[in-house]
């Protein structure tokens, strides 16, 4: 008798606790410095603004996709906001998974009253996301290989020249980009690469310019694998995401350099599940009112070396919070580091990923 | 008992039959113990067969096409697809009706990243189609505008995929899994350059073949050893076998990165001992070598430990006895201890096999391109490409393929002649 009392007003205590204890808002990401670059810049400020709001990190942005498909299966969707790269918003968008935004309603306008639309221009390159950030996949190199006799590579092709730039490199395990670069180093114009892609024969031609290098490459299929064999000296060049490699020159300041030429611009954002309950809806257009305006991308800057997806955020762009220096010559929209950039072409790759996918895993195991 | 006469019916005390009564009796005790075993029994099914057998279904399952398109996959059935005609007008129209309402429902372009895992290109055809589709002129003509949106509706194999793949049943995600594909002329192996999953199988099993061997030619010596030390020194030895077990994964895996890469522990040693060259470095990671090393280092518990607690059990008295009379040593543990350890070589093996026939996490990492699974793919299909009927057909022939193992192993070695200890 005694025992069911203690439970019962246990039981109560916890419901009535529950009703004065902040409301949850799960947000998915990346983890690491990202991540913490994200809850620096934004979600710290809002909480500190929004008492009420609890936010919890869920590190799932690499299977979101997966995840999010089995949740709205399952009819539970868990998470309030994830945070996407761009062929995965397409993918959700595709799939019904995503909901769809209106800029000029759900975000906020630039200081200056341009548009939403206007301030995120080409880069809202689906219905269904919001950009963040600008981030490049690009080349690191060692800057003391003997070999190499005092030569520095400064041209994507060097990449593939295994006469003047001896030694291994780290290329990722799937076919984007590298198809590309590959094309690039043939011979074709940057505006035909898609369309020679297009064609058995261009398609064939990558895969014989990415022979002449296969067996001096090391495979990586997560980034932070290439920083951690450029540091060991187990390749010479390797590609990753740009702000890993700020991370291993800058912060572990280790003799690596970065080829900026033929950088992939990529995009990262956020997108809500579709089927959100209205309340939920409500706090999370609320949130991510706040944490994609000017202000909140140039802070984001602060701590990790990608650029702001806003042009009204450039200006405000600062110096790190912890190393002091400016952020903005380390940023891969830098006048300096984008002379020669490539875009990635979303809408191709949702087309022929499937195909090219299998036939470059083919490749890999011959 | 005398006066019991044949033919006439045992009773109980209360006058029914003693046989009907034994029957209930046994059926009450069935049922209890039924009772007892149910909440495992439910939660088992409920949370382990349902999904895999509802995740097998997605293997054959095709319902998306008819679902979303049904007046357009009904005015298909009577179009040829050796035709070489593109359909008339009937089927444009039915088209545009189911567009219109998948439109609406955001539908279509699910079903175009359905159909893409088939023809490339029809991801984006759907997707451009159903911006185009609110604009359309209702009153039609109805060809001339999806063309006129698309002219990829205007080519045959479009078509002719979509009906390939318009029935509710499909063999494609198998067909696939073999690297084959339905053609023209029937069920024909795919080109060259694009067969995968073939050699990935047949290199699962090798790899788990070896590692399994490799496992046991390490793991019986220590569990001898084990076995055969005072309790003492056996259990600061079975610590040493435990501790690796209780580390992380990924740490271990990692570990074995910095031992053995080109510029780590191990050619660093061998290039100061003069072994090797420095231009010579040996290549022992990203590789088959590197899956091999890493994943029987990992499993090698599951190795020791059956074979340790079988070999426990064998009475050091049998060695004495063949000893005492003449055998000597290798006699006496080849032709006495060893048929003894059997059972746990069997549970051993078989519990390593297939471990490491579903692993993935560790080729990924160590194993290059060379040295990478099966399951490496099911998960890529799974988690990147999201195409995951095909993803559940190879897992439906990985799970045939080990039932089969072990049917197999079975008439070898016998499954009652497996031991845990």
């Amino acid at each position: 008798m005694k025992l069911k009392t203690v439970i019962l007003a246990g039981t109560a205590l916890a419901f009535a606790g529950g009703a004065a204890v902040a409301e949850d808002m799960t947000l998915v990401s990346w983890g690491g410095a990202y991540q913490a670059s994200q809850k620096a810049a934004y979600a710290d400020p809002y909480v500190a603004d929004h008492p009420d709001i609890n936010v919890i990190w869920d590190e799932s942005s690499a299977e979101a996709v997966a995840k999010l498909r089995a949740m709205n299966e399952a009819g539970n969707v868990t998470w309030d906001l994830v945070d996407v790269v761009a062929s995965d918003a397409i993918r959700l968008c595709d799939e019904g998974l995503a909901m769809e935004i209106d800029p000029d309603t759900d975000l906020a306008a630039a200081p200056d009253g341009t548009s939403a639309a206007d301030d995120f221009g080409d880069l809202l390159v689906s219905e269904c996301f919001i950009p963040q950030i600008v981030y490049s996949t690009t080349f690191g190199y060692r800057s003391d290989v003997a070999d190499w006799g005092g030569k520095e590579p400064d041209d994507i092709c060097d990449v593939f020249d295994l006469e003047a730039f001896p030694g291994k490199r780290a290329l990722e395990k799937r076919p984007i980009n590298n198809m590309e670069w590959a094309l690039l180093c043939d011979g074709v114009a940057k505006d035909d690469v898609y369309e020679v892609l297009e064609t058995e024969e261009g398609q064939d031609r990558a895969f014989k310019k990415l022979d002449t290098i296969k067996d001096s490459v090391v495979w990586w299929s997560a980034g932070a694998e290439t920083p951690q064999l450029l540091a060991d000296s187990e390749v010479v060049i390797g590609s990753t995401y740009n702000g890993r490699l700020f991370a291993l020159i800058e912060e572990q300041k280790q003799p690596v350099k970065m080829l900026w030429d033929a950088q992939v611009f990529d995009l990262d954002g956020w997108i809500i599940p579709a089927g959100l309950p209205e309340d939920r809806l409500a706090r999370v257009k609320d949130f991510l009112k706040f944490a994609t305006d000017t202000q909140r991308l140039a802070d984001q800057a602060k701590y990790i070396s990608y650029g702001p997806a806003r042009k009204s955020s450039a200006p405000l762009v600062g110096k790190h919070a912890d190393l002091g220096i400016d952020m903005a010559p380390h940023m891969p929209t830098d006048p300096n580091n984008a002379k020669n950039t490539f875009l990635y072409n979303y809408e191709w790759w949702a087309d022929y990923r499937d195909d090219i996918d299998a036939k470059f895993q083919a490749w890999l195991s011959q | 008992m005398s006066d019991t006469t044949a033919g006439q019916v045992l009773t109980t005390k209360d006058g029914k039959p003693l046989k009907a009564a034994l029957a209930r009796a046994l059926r009450r005790e069935k049922l209890r113990s039924l009772a007892l075993i149910a909440p495992l029994l439910i939660f088992v099914l409920l949370t382990f067969v349902a999904p895999i057998v509802d995740m097998l279904f997605r293997s054959v399952e095709n319902g998306i096409v008819e679902e979303t398109l049904p007046r357009t996959v009904a005015a298909l059935r009577v179009w040829d697809p050796e035709s070489a005609q593109v359909p008339d007008e009937a089927v444009f129209a039915a088209l545009y009706g189911d567009l219109a309402v998948a439109v609406e429902e955001k539908k279509h372009t699910r079903l175009g990243s359905r159909l893409n895992y088939e023809e490339s290109g029809i991801s984006s055809l759907f997707r451009k189609t159903g911006r185009r589709v609110n604009r359309m002129d209702e009153a039609g003509p109805f060809k001339e505008q999806f063309l006129d949106a698309d002219d990829k509706w205007g080519e045959v194999a479009t078509w002719q995929v979509l009906r390939q793949f318009s029935p509710r049943y499909t063999d494609g995600y198998f067909l696939n899994a073999f690297d084959a594909q339905r053609t023209a002329d029937g069920i024909q192996m795919k080109p060259e350059d694009e067969r995968i999953y073939m050699l990935l199988f047949g290199r699962t099993l090798f790899l788990s073949i070896v590692i399994t061997v490799s496992c046991l030619l390490l793991g019986y010596p220590i569990a001898f050893l084990l076995a055969a030390l005072p309790l003492r020194s056996s259990n600061l030895l079975m610590i040493l076998v435990l501790l690796p077990f209780w580390t992380s994964l990924l740490v271990r895996t990692s570990a074995w990165k910095v031992l053995l890469q080109q510029q780590g522990v191990i050619n660093d040693f061998l290039v100061w001992t003069g072994l090797i060259s420095d231009a010579s470095r040996l290549v022992m990671i990203n590789n088959q070598t590197g899956t091999i090393i890493a994943m029987t280092h990992i499993l090698l518990p599951f190795m020791i430990l059956p074979l340790y607690s079988v070999m426990k059990t064998i009475s050091p008295t049998y060695v004495r006895a063949a000893k005492s009379l003449g055998a000597n040593d290798w006699t006496a543990f080849w032709r006495v201890y060893f048929p003894q350890s059997v059972p746990g070589i069997g549970a051993g093996a078989v519990l390593v096999f297939i471990l490491s026939i579903g692993y993935y996490i560790t080729p990924e990492l160590v194993g290059g391109t060379s040295g990478i699974f099966i399951s490496n793919r099911i998960a890529y299909h799974i988690s990147s490409s999201l195409n995951w009927g095909l993803a559940a057909a190879l897992g439906t022939l990985l799970l045939v393929a080990v039932m089969v193992l072990f049917v197999v192993y079975d008439k070898i070695v016998g499954i009652d002649n497996v031991k845990l200890g």
